[in-house]
């Protein structure tokens, strides 16, 4: 059973606005009284997918679904896609402009952070169409 | 230790925030990398920057930092200082260079995040 469907719009290239979906799918989830890691973690997802789909795939759409064991976290958007999945996983790997370091992202450390800390991480993408980011968070019972 | 702690041992001039000086902070994190504080930080820790964009409180929200100090002098703009405002922060600058200042709270017995 769904307890929570949250929807976002999320605008390309806006380096202020990025990552205020994130913060309000964290008040939500605190506002579920959801355990404190979990937040934390699903925190760090979905703020890196983000900025990912901001900076990389101008803009896109997340739904976060929390259900009684897991929230699940989707970001669909029709940017470039990802030719390289293994590359694009490694760490320091990066294609990021200059504009996007000074914002303290566009280290390569975006995909191994959603990989971290999510319980799992399934990367759809493919190159000119878009990309499909889906990561499960699991909530101990 | 304290922020006010804080405050003395870097110089450190208030942004906003006067009237939560007397919150606890148990660890520091020094960092212009936002994906490592993501990576790294624990719970109630300050975050040191060179870093004066919206990303840093956006970061800093999600880890529940509540305390940022600007290294070198740096100013963010009034636009930043209300945001961290709205986000109950406290916002500070120090005149320090990241290495010296991360010292100074070192010596003072403020630890790293492990
Ligand atoms: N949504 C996306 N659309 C297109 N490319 C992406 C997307 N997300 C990540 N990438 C590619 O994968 C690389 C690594 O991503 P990441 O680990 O987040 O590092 P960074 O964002 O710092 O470059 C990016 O530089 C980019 O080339
Ligand atoms: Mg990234």
């Amino acid at each position: 059973m769904e307890k929570l469907h949250l929807h976002y719009d999320v605008e390309g290239n806006d380096f202020i606005a990025a990552g205020e979906a994130s913060g309000q799918v964290k008040r939500a989830l605190r506002q579920l009284g959801i355990d404190f890691e979990v937040i934390r973690r699903c925190a760090i997802c979905m703020y890196e997918g983000e900025i990912n789909m901001v900076v990389h795939a101008d803009g896109g759409t997340a739904d976060v679904m929390v259900e009684k064991d897991k929230v699940t976290i989707i970001l669909e958007d029709r940017g470039p896609g990802i030719s390289d999945m293994e590359l694009a996983m490694q760490e320091g790997y990066s294609t990021a402009s200059q504009d996007v370091r000074e914002l303290g992202f566009g280290a390569g450390m975006g995909l191994p952070n959603m990989k971290k800390y999510s319980d799992s991480l399934e990367i759809n993408s493919e190159v000119g169409k878009g990309t499909k980011v889906t990561m499960v968070i699991h909530i101990p019972g | 230790m304290r922020i006010q702690r804080v405050r003395e041992v870097l110089d450190a001039s208030v942004l906003c925030g006067e009237e939560l000086l007397d919150r606890e902070i148990l660890s520091a994190c020094a960092a212009d990398l936002m994906s490592d504080v993501l990576a790294y930080v624990k719970t109630e820790a300050l975050l040191l920057t060179g870093l004066t964009n919206t990303q840093v409180i956006h970061t800093a929200d999600m880890m529940d930092i509540n305390c940022i100090v600007f290294v070198r002098g740096k100013m963010p703009s009034q636009e930043l200082i209300e945001y961290g405002r709205k986000h109950d922060m406290v916002l500070l600058s120090t005149p320090h260079k990241m290495y010296y200042a991360s010292g100074l709270l070192y010596n003072a017995g403020l630890g790293a995040c492990r």
